[in-house]
């Protein structure tokens, strides 16, 4: 076990842990976040991804110790973040959600995307939600939810 | 009395020319003898010291393929090539099956915002999870792709000289190629390249990183030949 200083949504946070451990399962199981899901645990499917340094990132392939000083912002966050907060309204305008459970790191990725890219393409937002699996097949609403993010943040 | 004094003399005298006209041209052919034996003695060294060059240069340049071929193991080890591909993803694995979760290239070989390399490629390996990490972890450009559109390795003496040729190779004289086997930490990363995520080692190159740098010093030191493109 270790000891280490975490950044999450710009709180510091002390955990102490096995360097091994997973950042998910330090989110979850040790700070208590449980918006980020527990998908396939490893980098498959997208259900866990957060922004590391802005990044948006696996958690569930992250080793605590690689961490180091970055800071990691969740789901939980995206309320207060003006591309999260545009993200998740379009969502809920275009009813995207079925089952619910791919979609916070589906917002993630988009959000990651419109940070980068404020207009995004078809090929933009296939190529970067490429990597977010959704069982419920919500692709289509789901592209359609970012073109209206992103004219929202117009 | 006279007479016959005078015409001794003209006939000595006559002796006299006659012996050293005949010694003259006897120095003359012999001189000329020795500057056509001087001349031949030097065009039969001149010859063989470039038939002995020629040899040289041949042997250096057999030693220099060979050490590409070296080389050539190496960079078409999946270690290397799986990041060097002539597609829009990289692959993974032994086998050098595509990527997963629809990774593909971006715009300048990073991957695109929302499926960004570094998103699971740490600056280190990440042994618990299974992971492969290094610094800066990303695809080569295409003008460097060691593989087809097939994903089939490209032929040797392809890969040569698009190494070597500094309008395909990030500008890299082949002293910088050396510096860049020898140092680059991606480079480095083929021979530490962690642990699948079932626990066992990935392979490296058969060639130790030691003996990756020989072979890259030897083919450089060569003058970096090529085999013919056939």
């Amino acid at each position: 076990m270790a000891k280490y200083q975490l950044n999450v949504n710009g709180e510091r946070r002390e955990v102490s842990v096995d360097p091994s451990t997973p950042l998910l399962w330090v989110l979850r199981e040790d700070l208590k976040m449980t918006g980020t899901k527990f998908g396939c645990g490893v980098s498959a499917c997208g259900a866990c991804t957060v922004h590391v340094a802005g990044v948006a990132t696996r958690s569930c392939v992250l080793p605590v110790a690689l961490l180091g000083e970055r800071p990691v912002v969740t789901i939980e966050a995206m309320a207060n973040d003006p591309v999260g907060r545009a993200v998740q309204d379009a969502w809920v305008e275009r009813d995207v959600v079925q089952c619910g459970y791919c979609q916070s790191g589906q917002i993630m990725s988009a959000v990651a995307l419109l940070k980068h890219t404020p207009k995004p393409s078809d090929d933009n937002i296939d190529e970067s939600l490429g990597g977010n699996v959704c069982r419920c097949a919500t692709y289509v609403r789901i592209r359609e939810a970012v073109k209206l993010a992103a004219q929202k943040l117009k | 009395m006279g007479q016959s004094f005078s015409h001794q003399t003209a006939v000595v005298l006559a002796l006299l020319e006659d012996t050293s006209m005949r010694t003259f041209t006897q120095r003359t052919r012999a001189a000329g003898l020795l500057v056509v034996a001087l001349f031949c003695a030097f065009g039969a060294w001149a010859f063989l010291s470039g038939a002995r060059a020629e040899a040289q240069r041949a042997d250096r340049r057999a030693e220099g393929l060979a050490a590409w071929e070296q080389v050539y193991t190496v960079l078409t080890h999946p270690r290397c090539i799986n990041c060097h591909t002539a597609t829009n993803y990289p692959q993974q694995g032994e086998e050098r099956r595509r990527h997963a979760a629809n990774v593909v290239r971006g715009p300048d070989g990073h991957g695109v915002p929302g499926l960004n390399c570094v998103g699971c490629h740490q600056k280190s390996n990440a042994d618990s999870t299974g992971v492969p990490g290094g610094p800066d972890w990303h695809l080569a450009p295409l003008s460097m792709k060691w593989q087809d559109e097939n994903d089939k390795p490209l032929p040797s003496a392809t890969v040569c000289q698009q190494v070597k040729d500094p309008r395909l190779n990030g500008n890299m004289s082949p002293q910088a190629i050396l510096k860049h086997n020898a140092e680059a930490e991606l480079v480095l990363w083929a021979w530490e390249p962690g642990l699948r995520p079932d626990g066992t080692r990935r392979a490296a190159p058969s060639l130790t990183h030691a003996e990756f740098v020989n072979a890259t010093r030897r083919w450089v030191e060569a003058g970096t030949p090529c085999p013919p493109i056939r």
